[in-house]
């Protein structure tokens, strides 16, 4: 029986990617293990490996195609004495054939990424419904125009990804300053465990760039060190949840020496890396972090959602004299946002955004919370509900004004993070909301957040831990009291 | 691999050479393999390390009366191990150690007034009042404190270490830590990645064979604290941390090894200290005796003393207007630190972040 060959998934957030190469041609006899295909994204570059006998019937994607769909077909193998032109005719359904679907073979980075994970359809997508059909890996937000101008009207904007603003952020920063420098495990070499790096080892070479062996305790204590006698080091963690072995050196070295010493020692650092959960890897490397570095003072918080605020954040976070803790997300690592195309990009730190106006509710939220709280805006428009929403963007210091101003106006409030709710970032806001816009508020402010649970590795428990575009909304509802 | 191998005593510094020389113009006879002071050596040293003993006696008075609070770690006992380290030393090379500090600070040159009113918590300590015994800085004097978390320092040393080779300053990171804080885990990650990396890092472990009330034997498999970098390949060798003359021969050997690019030191000081870990210790876990024999027939500074006196023929007047200016700098520094006032409340809210510059 005729079998497709489906286009795999390098990494459970991969959507699509670029045929580059096919390596086996029609007609070709083809047995278990060899390779058929290369295929390839920004990140990596993979062989698609065959896993059945039989001769490779047709070939359904040309290579050079780009933006390939995970699971469309992209070739019909016929079994042993099967008819080849028939098996080439039948080839291509619609259906995918889930126990022919070639597995991926393990990459370094699968492992690098601690996400062996293979098949797409469970990957959890910055879509909600979790049998919806794959959003587009490349997903052009098309924001409306920045409420606040950040950028001189009639500026040019391009396209990119998150992952490529960050990476021209600090290549902006390294050729303007020779003591800034990247270090962490894979930023070098390895071009990134997320590709964030990419690039960089080739421009400004090995002592700019520098390979760390897995030991995040120290590296993050040399990084400091570095700090303290006047480098401005990017430590890059490959996921914040490795950083809890250095954050001591965060917390006690970098974020208390300022003033520890009466003044005379500043750390300027920036740890950066993604934080929260990504897609099926388990409680170990999902904790979103956002509520713990904001208790500190002595650091400054970054959680950028778009492209452009990450590049003109961590710019500016690479200039500041303190330490600066900037949170990304491996989700929105691969989102595209129009982002202004000017020679030097710098946004302030700690000034939220009004992403979107309205009257009717303020949703306040940051990070890869700002896609559900979008998302919520959009359907409850759709019922006559004009919600604010606002991206707080840096979580310490805390903008509460724009907040305010907003609540102000609507007298209602919901706030929308993956963090836990405990003393998170929307208990903060409540209990500021209550402090200074008490008279305002016509509603109790409802906190939107990740279940009280560490996080569960089986798709559907990790639906339920996480927040959803449908409580949010309800809960934009219930404030309304419609 | 034998670490004191590596560590080539061949490569003994041309100072304790010269030294040599002038001991025996003046027909001492120096002991097999002791590197011998000069006069002004022996002087220095003698100045140097009464400063941080009379400084730290004070210190404990103050703590007794109240006047300085939380904790407070004596050096008393360990004098020439950081000065001995400083007589090898060149300027612009970085010193970081833990908590027990106040000797490091003295031996760095700085003010005693400014240490002890930070001790007494004043607006005219290093730190305003807002550090405190543990946490004191001084970037002029490349001082990079003063750290609480046991082996924290060694990762934030071995930092210093790498901007040095980042920025080809020619300088050396003079990393300083316990017996106790050399069983951390960073304390490795840092010893590999300075090896790997060749950083111009010098290790200094005074193992003064407690850490807290835990003696050495019952907290360490390995208690030969140079070996500890064996397995990176660091050379090492213990030091007698209680005379300061082969302090500055071994760390003269150690510096130049650190700065001449082929990477860290590992340095034991063997040494004591007579106090207990702090001033609220219990003493229950060694006998008086084991100090008093320490004190009366190892005190670094009487074996400095007695060689002034015997070797150099230093008048014993002499060495009684050295104390008494001695004491004179430590009374004033402890009258500073006791009338100086409070910081302003409104240091409170000054020095949490620093203003971005545009």
């Amino acid at each position: 029986m005729a079998t497709d060959i489906l286009m795999p998934a390098l990494s459970p957030t991969m959507e699509e990617g670029k045929l580059a190469k096919w390596l086996k041609k029609e007609g070709d006899a083809v047995k278990s293990g060899d390779v058929l295909a290369e295929i390839e994204t920004d990140k990596a570059t993979m062989e698609v490996e065959a896993i059945d006998e039989g001769v490779l019937a047709k070939i359904l994607v040309d290579e050079g195609t780009e933006g390939v769909k995970v699971n469309t077909p992209i070739a019909v193998i016929a079994g042993e004495g099967e008819d080849v032109s028939a098996a080439a005719a039948s080839g291509g359904g619609p259906k995918p054939n889930g126990a022919s679907e070639p597995q991926p073979a393990p990459t370094p980075d699968m492992q690098a990424e601690g996400q062996a994970e293979k098949s797409a359809p469970t990957a959890r997508t910055p879509d909600d419904k979790p049998n919806a059909p794959a959003a587009p890996a490349t997903i052009t937000n098309k924001a409306r125009e920045p409420v606040m101008a950040e950028f001189p009207e009639g500026t040019e904007m391009v396209t990119m990804t998150v992952r490529e603003a960050l990476r021209d952020a600090m290549a902006e920063e390294m050729r303007r300053d020779d003591a800034v420098f990247v270090m962490g495990e894979e930023v070098a070499e390895y071009q990134g465990a997320y590709k964030v790096t990419q690039g960089l080892l080739q421009e400004f070479g090995a002592r700019r760039v520098v390979d760390t062996p897995i030991t995040e305790h120290g590296f993050a204590g040399i990084g400091v060190g570095a700090a303290l006698s006047g480098l401005k080091p990017i430590v890059e963690f490959m996921t914040f949840n490795f950083a809890m072995q250095a954050i001591d050196h965060i917390i006690n070295s970098a974020a208390k020496t300022l003033y520890m010493s009466g003044g005379q020692l500043g750390a300027p650092i920036v740890f950066r890396g993604p934080n929260g959960a990504a897609a099926r890897v388990g409680a170990q490397h999902s904790h979103d972090y956002s509520a713990w570095y904001s208790n500190v003072p002595g650091l400054k918080v970054i959680a950028p959602y778009t492209a452009s605020d990450a590049k003109g954040l961590l710019k500016a976070a690479i200039r500041d004299p303190n330490p600066i803790i900037f949170l990304e997300n491996e989700i929105l690592y691969g989102q595209s946002f129009p982002v202004p195309k000017l020679d030097d990009f710098v946004l302030p730190i700690g000034k939220a955004k009004v992403h979107r106006e309205g009257k009717d509710v303020t949703i306040v939220s940051f990070a890869i919370g700002m896609t559900y709280a979008l998302k919520a805006a959009q359907a409850l428009a759709e019922e006559g509900i004009e919600a604010e929403v606002i991206d707080l963007r840096t979580l310490r210091p805390m903008d509460t004004d724009t907040v305010v101003e907003s609540v102000k106006k609507t007298g209602r409030c919901v706030t929308v993070e993956e963090g836990f709710p405990q003393s998170g970032i929307g208990a903060e806001i409540a209990a500021r909301l209550m402090v200074d816009a008490f008279d305002y508020l016509d509603a109790p402010v409802l906190r939107i957040t990740g279940k009280d649970v560490p996080m569960p590795y089986a798709a559907n428990l990790e639906k339920l831990a996480l927040p959803n575009v449908a409580e949010v909304i309800e809960a934009a509802k219930a404030v309304c009291y419609c | 691999m034998d670490a004191a191998k590596e560590a080539s005593p061949a490569k003994v510094e041309p100072v304790a050479a010269e030294n040599s020389a002038s001991q025996d113009s003046q027909s001492h006879a120096p002991a097999p393999n002791i590197p011998q002071f000069s006069r002004e050596d022996d002087l220095h040293a003698y100045h140097e390390m009464l400063l941080i003993r009379r400084f730290e006696e004070k210190a404990g008075q103050l703590y007794g009366m109240g006047l300085i609070g939380g904790f407070c770690h004596l050096y008393i006992g360990q004098e020439a191990v950081v000065i001995g380290m400083q007589m090898a030393s060149e300027e612009g090379d970085q010193v970081i150690t833990g908590y027990r500090d106040h000797g490091h600070m003295l031996a760095c040159g700085m003010d005693p007034k400014g240490v002890m009113a930070e001790l007494t918590g004043r607006r005219g300590g290093y730190s305003r009042g807002k550090g405190g015994s543990m946490h004191m800085f001084s970037r002029e004097k490349q001082f990079f404190g003063g750290h609480g978390i046991v082996g924290a320092q060694v990762s934030l040393g071995t930092g210093l270490a790498f901007a040095d080779a980042y920025t080809k300053n020619g300088k050396v990171s003079l990393t300083y830590m316990g017996d106790g804080a050399a069983n951390q885990g960073q304390v490795y990650e840092s010893f590999n990645m300075a090896q790997l990396w060749k950083l111009p890092v010098v290790y200094v472990i005074e193992n003064n064979r407690y850490a807290m009330g835990t003696s050495v034997a019952r907290a360490s498999a390995q208690t030969d604290f140079s070996k500890r970098g064996i397995s990176f390949g660091i050379p090492g060798e213990q030091v007698d941390g209680m005379d300061v003359r082969t302090v500055r021969e071994a760390a003269t050997r150690a510096i130049a090894h650190a700065r001449s690019g082929e990477g860290p030191y590992i340095l034991e000081m063997q040494t004591y200290r007579y106090r207990g870990h702090s001033m609220s210790d219990p003493a229950k876990y060694r006998t008086k005796d084991e100090v008093s024999k320490m004190r009366d027939e190892h005190d670094p500074i009487e074996m400095v003393r007695k060689r002034l006196i015997e070797a150099h023929g230093v008048p014993e007047g002499d060495l009684k207007a050295t104390d008494a200016k001695v004491r004179e700098i430590v009374n004033e520094s402890a009258e500073f630190a006791t009338h100086d006032p409070e910081p302003d409340p409104s240091e409170l809210w000054t020095d949490i972040l620093l203003e971005a510059r545009a």
